[in-house]
């Protein structure tokens, strides 16, 4: 059956008002404040050791944010941590929360289509977390500039940008999970505890479940020389990409590291003739990580897509 | 007669293998003020969503100004204000703000809306507290402020669910007197309820849902017609056994009910108490007592439940 007009109609209006709910919300303070607190701390003990390298250093930004100073981790690998925390913040109570409220049913009797109120949640979600990742940059940059006494190149601004892009899209993921979790359960606590519990099993037991299943194919490709060898490699990349978290690290860490000139195994042979010590260009990092990059997006779509689905098929009544 | 404003016909709906509302028709007239009346679960929010379009009927069909709300949701929602059950807010927003965003889900303008939220808070009563968080305010002042929404999209439908439920009686006293403002202003209202006084003392016409069904619908008097028989009780002391045949001969009685002790209650069609005062005297009866009350809808629906319960 054909609906007349448009799904987008309110669909800003939804956007502004979630937009404006998210920067004032006490949630999302705190985990501002703590991304901050975070990104000074350790973009200063970076700087601190940088300071004796300006000079020779072409990609001093990027190092900026992947260097680790001891006892402090690098911002790169905060970062990790706290954006999925910032995507389910976001998210998840998107859709249960209304329900929750009593608001579901009167938003939806004003003359707008549900798919204004799903995309319009995700959309001030991104958007949100968009905010906050660019003006943490700015910030750092800032940081950087008062530290390191040096002006960022514009091959640095070109990486900083493309990984902020990832970054937000690594979010997107959690909070495409959040909101599905938001759609399937009714209490914002549940949906909250079921998407942390997929992001922990992600960030600590997928690594385990991989060498795992690794070792299994290890018994069946024991025999055989090299190419078994590679294989087996292969197989645990493959499952270990399974993860969001690993894409995400993948993509950052050859957009970052312009030395970095492959992300799976290299054999010998292939590095015949390559200059050791060069650094690739942008567009050469991007085809790098584009296979990453392109899954994280994905990822992405198919969470939300899933959640749209089922909450266009529920029940207004609870 | 003009088109109704809200037509169903055959309107179903099916959850798995529970029917909550069977093929219901329904017709209501512009500027009426209909009441859907009957128990919990009895199918009553369920009509209600599908009149909005926004639950799908298993058959049937709704047109709503000419509408089908499945195909022309938006039209539909742009002329109907709905005020759900237990209506809820944006606790951390004002009142204000939470009109607002309905304003500009319904494409209203800022400046425009403005306005609009002055005059009907000023008319709700919230005037005061138009700026307050709606957290603070009372369940009386959420159901205004729901009403309120709905004047502000000047909805030429009012659907009302529930709107008194959990009001202490001078609020829901007050709110009713809102409703016939509605009334007033030509809006065609659709109200549920269980609170049976209520909906006596705003309705034009009312409609009794049981499983679903609608089963009785009319005015309150052909209602009780049809129920009871007739729309007046009258109680009869004449300390006399025996006078049943008597007092059912009376032009106007349609049932004699005796009580112990000499007792009736009678169920009259039209007021005959004189004729009875003098039947009974005339029977050489001693009449103690003669009072005489209208029926009200609760007595309709008790005994309309009652008698639905014997046949089942």
């Amino acid at each position: 059956m054909k609906r007349e007009g448009s799904p987008w109609t309110g669909l800003w209006a939804v956007v502004l008002k979630e937009y404006a709910d998210h920067l004032s919300s006490v949630r999302m303070r705190i985990l501002e404040g703590l991304i901050l607190v975070v990104a000074v701390a350790t973009v200063y003990a970076a700087a601190q050791s940088l300071r004796q390298t300006v000079g020779e250093d072409p990609f001093i930004y990027l190092k900026l944010l992947t260097t680790s100073q001891d006892p402090l981790p690098s911002f790169v690998a905060f970062m990790g941590f706290l954006i999925p925390l910032t995507g389910i913040a976001l998210a998840f109570d998107a859709v249960n929360g209304e329900y929750n409220r009593r608001t579901m049913s009167r938003l939806l009797a004003q003359p707008i289509y549900r798919d204004a109120v799903l995309m319009g949640k995700f959309l001030a979600g991104l958007l949100t977390m968009a905010t906050t990742l660019l003006g943490l940059w700015l910030l750092v940059t800032g940081l950087g500039i008062l530290r390191l006494g040096v002006i960022p190149e514009a091959r640095e601004v070109g990486r900083g940008l493309f990984f902020l892009l990832a970054t937000l899209a690594y979010g997107g993921v959690w909070m495409a999970l959040a909101m599905l979790f938001s759609v399937t359960y009714r209490q914002p606590a549940t949906s909250a505890m079921a998407t942390l519990a997929v992001w922990l099993f992600f960030a600590v037991f997928w690594e385990i479940v991989v060498r795992l299943l690794s070792n299994v194919a290890a018994l069946v490709l024991m025999r055989g020389g090299t190419e078994n060898e590679l294989a087996l490699i292969q197989i645990q990349l493959f499952l270990s990409r399974l993860s969001p978290n690993t894409l995400y690290s993948e993509t950052v860490l050859a957009l970052l590291n312009p030395d970095v000139r492959a992300l799976g195994p290299v054999l010998i042979t292939q590095l015949e003739g390559a200059v050791r010590g060069t650094m690739l260009p942008l567009w050469q990092s991007l085809v790098l990580a584009w296979p990453q990059f392109t899954a994280l997006i994905a990822a992405v779509i198919l969470l939300f897509a899933y959640a749209y689905i089922l909450f266009q098929r529920q029940e207004v009544r609870a | 007669m003009s088109d109704p404003v809200i037509e169903t016909q055959g309107l179903t709906k099916r959850y798995g293998d529970v029917v909550a509302v069977d093929g219901l028709n329904l017709r209501l007239q512009a500027g009426e003020v209909f009441g859907l009346l009957g128990p919990n679960g009895s199918g009553k929010t369920t009509t209600i969503l599908m009149i909005l379009g926004l639950t799908e009927p298993t058959a049937g069909t709704a047109r709503v100004l000419g509408y089908d709300p499945l195909r022309h949701p938006l039209q539909v929602k742009r002329r109907v204000g709905y005020l759900p059950d237990s209506v809820g807010f944006y606790d951390e927003l004002t009142a204000r703000e939470n009109l607002r965003y309905t304003a500009r889900l319904n494409g209203i303008d800022r400046a425009e809306a403005d306005r609009l939220i002055d005059q009907v808070m000023d008319r709700m009563g919230l005037r005061d507290v138009v700026d307050r968080p709606v957290g603070t305010f009372s369940r009386g002042m959420r159901q205004r402020l729901g009403l309120g929404e709905v004047l502000m999209k000047r909805a030429q439908i009012a659907i009302l669910d529930e709107p008194t439920v959990g009001l202490d009686p001078e609020a829901a006293h007050e709110f009713l007197g809102m409703i016939r403002g509605l009334k007033a202003d030509g809006i065609t209202v659709l109200l549920s309820s269980h609170l049976l006084h209520q909906v006596q003392a705003v309705c034009d016409r009312v409609g009794l849902f049981r499983n679903g069904k609608m089963v009785l619908e009319g005015t309150f008097e052909a209602l009780s017609e049809k129920v009871l028989g007739g729309s007046y009780r009258i109680n009869v002391e004449a300390r006399r056994d025996g006078l049943e045949r008597l007092l059912g001969s009376v032009p106007g009685v349609v049932r004699v009910t005796p009580i112990r002790g000499g007792r009736y209650l009678l169920e009259a069609s039209r007021d005959c108490r004189s004729e009875v005062a003098r039947r009974v005297v005339g029977e050489g009866g001693e009449l103690l007592e003669l009072t005489f009350e209208r029926v009200s809808l609760d007595d309709v629906y008790a005994r309309y439940f009652q008698e639905a319960r014997g046949e089942a």
